[in-house]
This record gives C-alpha cells, structure tokens and sequence, in this order.
C-alpha cells in the first residue's frame, strides 16, 4: 500500500485543524503514516515502530474526537527520538548496551504529548548515547538524509545525533519528533535535512525519563517542518516538573501565538566572530540574506561581539564527555541491558562496557574520566567551567545591545557516510555554531534557509535570551516567510 | 588516665580522628521517595532511582537536609547556607548509579565541637564538617560460591558523615567521643543511634607520634561498628605503629580493616591503591541554598541538649556533676528522672535512679525504656517514704518486688505487710522488752558507750520485723535508756 501523500505531507498545525474538522480520521492519518514508514524503511530513520500501538491511539483519538473532546494535539502521530524512556517500548539510545530495554516508565516530556492526545510512530534512530553529528554511530545503523547531491546518489548522513528524527519528519514519515540537544543535536540535523528544529532554554523541559548524555546541557526540543509547528510541540513538550531539580517553575506561554508577534524594530545581533576563515562562501550568503530578511520584516541589524566564541568546542568537548563518563557508569550488566560474562567482576565490567558501548562513546567516557581525574580536575574541567561562565556572560553582554542573534546552523550541508568518519576533530566542528547557545543554556531554533550548490538544504540559526523563545520563534517565522525554501523530500503526490 | 603509651624507646601520644556516618532518621531516601525501614525483605525498597534506572534523577529529600541542619546546630556547628552536591565515581555492583551523590568541597554544616569528659577531666572535640551522602546497596558474598548478591534497599539511604579533628588522644577519649556524639543526635532525634543494624558506623584515622612532635603518617580503619571495637581497634592499631616504628619500620598511609574475631586491624588497600574518585558538582541537583530564617526556625525548636540538661540539673537541682552525667547520657533517662523528681525532692529521685534502678537495670541488662518500674511508680514509692509509710531500709525491699511483679508501691506495701510502724505504744513496748533482755548493754550505754544504741535498735527492728520508724526507735530508746 502507498501512503497517501495528501495526509503524509500535512504540517502538525494542518493534521490538527483537519482532524478537529473531521475531514479525516486520526486512524487514516496514522496509516498514512505508517505506510510511508514502510515504504521509506531505507532511511533507517526508527528503530522501533509501533504500529500497533499507534492504530489504538488513533481510534481512541477518533472516538474522543467523535465526541468534540479532542485535545490540543488529539490524534497527531509523531515519532520520539529513541533516547526518550517509553513505558513498555523498547528504549537503546542507539546503543548495544541498552539493546531490548525496556523501561516500566514514561519520560515525562513525552508523557506531556500524550496527555495533549498525540500518537505514537515509534521510536527515532540517532547516534549513540546522542554522541556524534552524523547519527553513524548507532548500534543499529547510519541514518540516510532524504536529501541527496544533485547528480550524486551516495547517501548522505542527516547529521546528529538527532538525525532519525530529522529525518523522518522531512521525508513525511512523521510530521514532527522529539529530539534532544546537547551541542547542537536538535539543530544541526534539521539544517541537513531542511526542517526546523527548536533548542528551549535549559531548564524549560523536564529532563527525567530522558537518558541523559551530559546532564547539564542536555535539553529536549521538538524537529518539525514548519516554524509554527515547532512551536505548538513545544507547548506541549515544556514545563516545570518536580521530579528534575534542574526544570524551572515558570509559566509555558502559547508558543504558537509567538509566531504572529511583531518583529518590527527588534535588533538582530551580528555576531563578528561567528566569520570564520575558509568559510563556505555560499553559507556566508545566505547568512548576509537571512539579514536582509530580518531587514525587510522591520528588525534592525547591529554587529556584535561573542569574544569567547573560540574556546566554545574545546569546552564542551571537555565539560560534555566529564557528565558523560559518570552519567553512563550505571551501564555497568549489573541490574538491566547487556551483561557479558567474565572470570571476575573487573573482567565482566571491561567486558560488558567494551561490547556494549561503540568506539565514539568508548572514547569520550575515556576524555571524560581523563579530564576529571586527579591531577587534572583544575587544568581541564574547572578551567572549562570558568570558561563557559564567560562564554555565558558574552550572551549577556549582547543581549543588552540586540534581542535575539542570528548565525549560520552549522559550517556546512550534509556530508556523505564515511566521510570524516576516521577524524573527530573535524566531525566536533560540525557543532561550533550549535555549542556557543547550549553552554550558555540558551534557546535557539534552526530554520530552512536555502540550498547550496549540490542542491542541499542549509539552515539559519536564531539565538534567544534565556526564556525568550516567542522572540525567537516570532523571528524565525520572519525568515520562513521570506525564504519559501521547498522541502522536496515529501515524496511525489 | 595517662594519655601516652610506653613503648620500648619512650613514651609515645596517639593522635586519633574519626569519620562517624550517621544514618538521617527519615521515612524516606536522601534522593527518592522510596522507604528506609531497616529489616525489610531485599530489594523491596528500592525506586527507579535508587536503581538508577535509564532517565531517573535525584531530587532533594528536604526533610534529610533538615535533620542535617539540626544535627549541625547540636554540635554548635557553622550552617553553611550555600553547599553543593558532589558525585563520587567508582564501580561496584552495590553502588547502581556508579557515583555516590555526597558532598566534597562544600558541605552543609562547617566547623563546630563536642565537649567530653574523661576521668574528670572535660576536653573540647573539634568538628571539621558534616556532610550528607547517599549510602550503597549491600553486596551478599555467602549465600552461594559462584556469585554475588546485591539488595539495594539501603542504597541512597540518607547519611550523615561527621568528620572530627584529630583531637582524640586515646580509646577512652574515643569512646567518649562516640558516646556523647550518639547521645547529642539521640536528642535532637536525628540518628537512632543503633550501632547493632548499622545506622552508625565509625572510621578511625589513627597515628602515634613522640609528644610534642607533629603528626605521624595515620592509617584509616574503616566501618567499625560498636565502640568497644573501635576502642579495640585503635589499641591494636597504635600499638602495631609503635612496635613498627621502633623496630626500625615505617607507617605506609593504607586503610585497613577490623576484624573483631581476632581482635586486630589488617590492610585493605594502600594509598597507591586508593580509587580516584573523579569528583565532580552533580550536574543533577542545584547548589543547596538555605533560608537563614528558616535555619534560625530550627534552632528555636532545638531540645535541651545534654550539656545544658546537665548544667541544669547540677546548677537548680543541685545534683553532683558525676550524677548529673549520669542522668544525661541518654534521653530516655533524663526524661525518666524529670517525671521522677517533678514536685519532689530531686536529690532522692536521683539517688533513686542512679542507685536502685540503674543496678537493677544493668543486672538484667535492660535499658530505661523496658524498666518494669514506671517511672510514675518510681514516684510513688519515694512519696511512701517521704510520708513515713514505708522505711528507707525497706523501700529497697519494696522496690524489687515492684520491679519482679510489676505493682505499685502501696500495692507491694499493702500485700506484704510492709507498712512502718509508726505507732508509739507499739515500738515502746518492743523498747522495753529490748532493754529488759540487754541488762549487759543499759549499763554500756549508761557507762557512755553511746554506739551500743545500734544494738538495741537492732533488737526492736527484730521485733518488728524491721517495719518500725527508725526515728521513732531511737527517740524512744534514748528517752528510755536515760531514764
């Protein structure tokens, strides 16, 4: 069975309104979706689908629909990138280690969808323990991008780690996920597959029930097609929840109503330093006409200085890897996930660990054990911790001179599997626009912008003050306006 | 008691710290609400934090916190109203998380001290910080050859690490130390206490050095569990040092372990073995920022605490320093004493205390709260002899029947006759009877041998079966041996 490219290219803000008009069935639009899961399986863009499930949630959608109790996202199918905890379905965070896990709870942020009626696809591929920016380090196989080069058919990486979630939204297969960010994993993907992708600030979502990589930058945000659907899954997605410390108890405003706010007048921080040498000339031009968009819609461009924007990536690649290495001793084959025997406890740890976990996250527990061990606790992760206090005050000195900054997504478009798979230096670069925001806890969204020679999507990228994602929102959806950037990834009607 | 042991090349101090881990009294975990009643089955109180489950983070038990800010106001401790919460890597099946949650560079409570006495002599203990921590599952070796068990239900239990200086001079000073530090969280009903199910466990950093000398290189014995051990272990312990040191040999900084079979320390890891524990600000939890009102609340509401109890009881009710001591070593017997002593004569109840109803409760080794005797009934029997209708010989008597049937005072009076004779007419006539038997004796006492009036006494308190008034015998009898 085809899937019927009517309902599967839907946006989330178009499913909702023609399921609350009734002019289809929440359990004709999960079919539709599930069809084109199927037909797309070569993206490896889930690991797990649900089916089942979803066809249950939909009907118990379509009967609350029947009876006008329809809540705000009732009968939305949409998939939960993998590393989100779900009662009773198997969760990996892409790893072997965690390989037929299955949690006896639900994550509360997609607890919170569910509560607003959305239906479960499945579960979205990424890269292990959400390390990496290629999603090629799953135990369970490399993502494929929709998108390929004109005139070249070698598949391409939808950059990570959130790239099953990007994905499947760009490809139809579900029209918005949830997806996670670190130092860039909400962003960087969505610019490669030519989707929006929204990064909240720190704190605005609840991080239990999420497997955690590096606790204190680790962020939950939605990946959709649009700016304006983006939105209404983060109304859905956010709030204070008792049960993490670090959540913040403040009001979730209507985020979609963001979308309509006025930009006029708003001054758009240029960020210097954001230019870098050898930089991909096209990227450049697209960020000089993101500026003149933002212009055209009435907001006020002014040059800007982030002075610490250099130390970004050596820092995050300390302080992320210092969290990694003690949030991911748990994976010990003690209590749950694989155990490999050994002669002793020490031989059944090594054992257990060097199988279970691939070379990417092997090597940044041993990064961050290296740096948080004695002799090197000060030279490395207090140094870094210093650093990212004035990377942050950076943000804040800017944000006394402009409301909301505008730079590249990431250095450049999607990449071919394989390439630069042998050095991960030039792979951590994929992250040195996305880390600035997420060191400083800030929210950022990366938008569509344009294509590059090849005929790859590219994305721009707007950061907000602290809790002020409706400006980042309303500004992005300037740039939507203005763009008219066409995902072409849909499938032929 | 001297302070200093003799070795074979002099005379040598010992220099002795201690890390005391304190269970918080709490119905619930430091970090999860899961239950912490001790004796459970295994594994049946433990949440998917405790577990530390995919996903799960820790969130602030603030009760515990409480408890800790209140053990801190005890010792007369600084209330450090920012601190942070630390991870402390290692692995061990018994640790789930691979971290303990504690606190490193920046605990809860900072500098205070305990005040205790040895020989009569008071020293002041320094306390170097409290902190809390989470506490680990237990890992079972002997319950099959081939394999190791955990139960978790301990792990992230709540505790309390109180680290003290190295003030302690020897076991006596150490077991004092222990004594007065369970007897201050006791009161404030922030630890039970209970050495015997684990809820407080001692390390001790013990070191010799010549006195005067600064400090010798110290090994630590780890998780001693009653005081006449760690008073054990630290003799053995000095005396392996000096032995070592004048033999020629060196202290190797090591931790080491006691066994109490055998009643000695032996090495458990050196210091090149010593983990590295990586530690690191839990990235879970915010700093922990106190309320200096609320702190200020927690004081109002602090007990009496054994000092002060003591000094009370020594400055308005003009006990001894020694017996006061004794009545404040516990709660439960200061408090047995008050309702004793409440509108009587505070002096006999103590005496009462400290003298039958302790000898009669270390005999058959109980403690106050199983005392048949109430506390009420202790009364009761001290109202009888202030009113005459019992003796003070007797009462002793009557006190043991209380406490073998469980009756009151007039009951155990009534029941075995025991009333004191009080009635002139009748002691008179046992008087005289005496004096007609003891012709030898009247001429003693009326030659000035005044102390032969105890025979007669004897000879009335014969007659009566010892119920009779003794003031009353003797008023008679010198009238009479007079006349």
């Amino acid at each position: 069975m085809t899937a019927d490219r009517a309902l599967t290219a839907l946006t989330i803000a178009e499913a909702r309104d023609g399921l609350k008009a009734r002019k289809f069935s929440a359990l004709e639009l999960a079919e539709a979706h599930i069809a084109r899961m199927a037909e797309m399986r070569g993206l490896n863009a889930f690991i797990t689908e649900t089916p089942d499930a979803a066809r249950k949630a939909a009907a118990a959608a379509d009967a609350r629909l029947a009876k006008g109790e329809g809540r705000e996202l009732e009968g939305v199918p949409l998939g939960i990138k993998d590393l989100f905890c779900t009662d009773g379905v198997m969760t990996t965070a892409a790893s072997k280690i965690l390989d037929g896990f299955t949690p006896p709870y639900e994550s509360t942020v997609s607890q919170k969808l569910w509560d607003a009626g959305a239906v479960m696809l499945g579960k979205t591929n990424l890269d292990e323990f959400a390390m990496g920016s290629s999603n090629t380090t799953s135990h369970f196989g490399p993502v494929h991008n929709p998108w390929q080069r004109k005139g070249d058919n070698r598949p391409l990486v939808p950059g990570g780690s959130s790239g099953g979630s990007a994905a499947a939204v760009a490809a139809g297969l579900c029209p918005g996920a949830t997806a996670t960010d670190t130092g860039g994993s909400i962003r960087q993907p969505a610019a490669f597959c030519g989707v929006a992708g929204l990064k909240p600030t720190y704190g605005r979502c609840s991080r239990w029930g999420i497997v955690a990589f590096a606790s204190s930058l680790d962020q939950a945000g939605p990946i959709a097609r649009t700016v304006r659907d983006t939105a209404i899954m983060l109304t859905h997605m956010s709030g204070f929840d008792a049960k993490d410390s670090t959540s913040v108890d403040r009001p979730v405003p209507d985020f979609e109503a963001a979308c309509a706010k006025p930009v006029k007048g708003l001054r758009v921080g240029i960020p210097a330093e954001y230019r870098m040498d050898g930089m991909n000339p096209r990227i450049e031009q697209l960020w000089q006409q993101g500026i003149d968009w933002l212009k055209d819609a009435g907001m006020e461009p002014i040059e800007i200085s982030l002075p610490h924007t250099k130390y970004a990536l050596p820092v995050y690649y300390i302080l992320a890897p210092a969290e990694a290495s003690s949030n991911l001793a748990r994976y010990d084959g003690v209590r749950y996930g694989l155990r490999a025997e050994g002669k002793d406890l020490r031989e059944m740890y090594e054992e257990t660990r060097g199988q279970g976990f691939g070379a990417e996250v092997r090597r940044r527990i041993l990064i961050g054990t290296y740096v948080l061990s004695a002799g090197y606790y000060d030279a490395y992760y207090l140094k870094a911790q210093k650093v990212r206090s004035l990377i942050a005050r950076d943000f804040a000195q800017a944000f006394e001179k402009c409301d909301v900054i505008l730079t590249p997504t990431a250095p450049g478009a999607a990449f071919a599997i394989g390439e630069k798979q042998d050095d991960p230096i030039a792979m951590y670069l994929n992250d040195v626009f996305t880390v600035p925001a997420s060191l400083a806890g800030l929210p950022g969204i990366s938008v569509p912008a344009g294509l590059d020679g090849d005929g790859l999507p590219l994305g721009l990228q707007l950061i907000g003050r602290a809790f002020d994602e409706e400006t980042v929102i309303a500004s992005a959806q300037a740039i939507e306006d203005r763009a008219a950037f066409k995902l072409t990834t849909l499938g032929d009607a | 008691m001297p302070r200093t042991l003799q070795g074979n090349t002099g005379e040598w101090e010992l220099v002795i710290g201690m890390e005391v881990h304190a269970q918080v009294s709490s119905n619930a975990k430091l970090f999860s609400g899961a239950a912490t009643a001790f004796g459970a089955e295994p594994n049946t109180q433990v949440s998917l934090v405790d577990a530390a489950m995919p996903g799960m983070l820790p969130v602030i038990n603030g009760y515990c916190v409480e408890q800790a800010v209140r053990t801190g106001l005890g010792l007369k401790a600084q209330i450090n109203l920012r601190s942070v919460f630390d991870r402390k890597n290692y692995f061990y099946p018994d640790l789930p998380q691979g971290y303990q949650i504690s606190q490193f560079t920046q605990p809860v409570v900072g500098k205070g001290e305990v005040a205790i006495e040895v020989d009569g002599e008071e020293r002041r203990i320094g306390i170097t910080r409290l902190h809390l921590e989470q506490d680990a599952g237990k890992s079972v070796h002997d319950m099959a050859p081939d394999a190791t068990f955990v139960d978790l239900n301990r792990s992230g239990v709540a505790l309390m690490e109180i680290v003290s200086e190295p003030d302690i001079r020897s076991p006596e000073e150490a077991g004092a130390y222990l004594t007065k530090l369970r007897a201050i969280l006791r009161y404030l009903g922030t630890c039970d206490g209970n050495m015997e199910e684990g809820s407080m466990r001692a390390d001790v950093n013990v070191s010799v050095r010549r006195p005067g000398e600064g400090y010798g290189t110290r090994c630590e014995i780890k998780n001693v569990n009653s005081i006449r051990f760690v008073q054990q272990a630290i003799m053995y312990e000095a005396q392996r040092q000096i032995d070592l040191i004048e033999s020629g040999g060196k202290v190797v900084q090591e931790t080491r372990l006691f066994d109490a079979n055998k009643g000695e320390t032996r090495s458990m890891r050196s210091k090149e073995e010593a983990h590295d524990y990586r530690y690191f600000p839990d990235p879970d939890l915010l700093p922990l920022e106190l309320d200096a009102a609320w702190v200020e609340k927690i004081k109002a509401g602090l007990p009496e605490l054994p000092d002060e109890k003591a000094k009370r009881f020594q400055d308005a009710l003009g006990l001894t320093a020694d017996i006061a001591g004794q009545l404040v070593a516990e709660r439960e017997i200061a408090d047995y004493f008050e309702q004793v002593a409440k509108s009587r004569d505070a002096k006999i109840a103590a005496n009462w205390v400290t003298g039958e109803l302790f000898r009669y409760l270390n005999d058959k080794g109980l403690a106050i709260g199983k005392s048949p005797v109430s506390a009420s009934a202790l009364g009761g029997l001290i109202d009888l002899i202030a009113d005459g209708t019992v003796s003070n010989r007797l009462a002793k008597d009557v006190f043991d029947e209380m406490a073998a049937s469980g009756k009151d005072a007039a009951t155990v009076v009534d029941e075995k006759g025991l009333r004191q004779i009080s009635d002139t007419g009748a002691i008179e006539a046992a008087v005289d009877q005496a004096i007609a038997q003891g012709a030898k004796q009247v001429e003693q006492y009326r030659g000035g041998n005044e102390k032969i009036l105890g025979w007669f006494v004897g000879q009335v308190m014969k007659a009566t079966g010892g119920k009779a008034n003794p003031a009353t015998v003797n008023e008679i009898l010198r009238k009479k041996l007079s006349g």
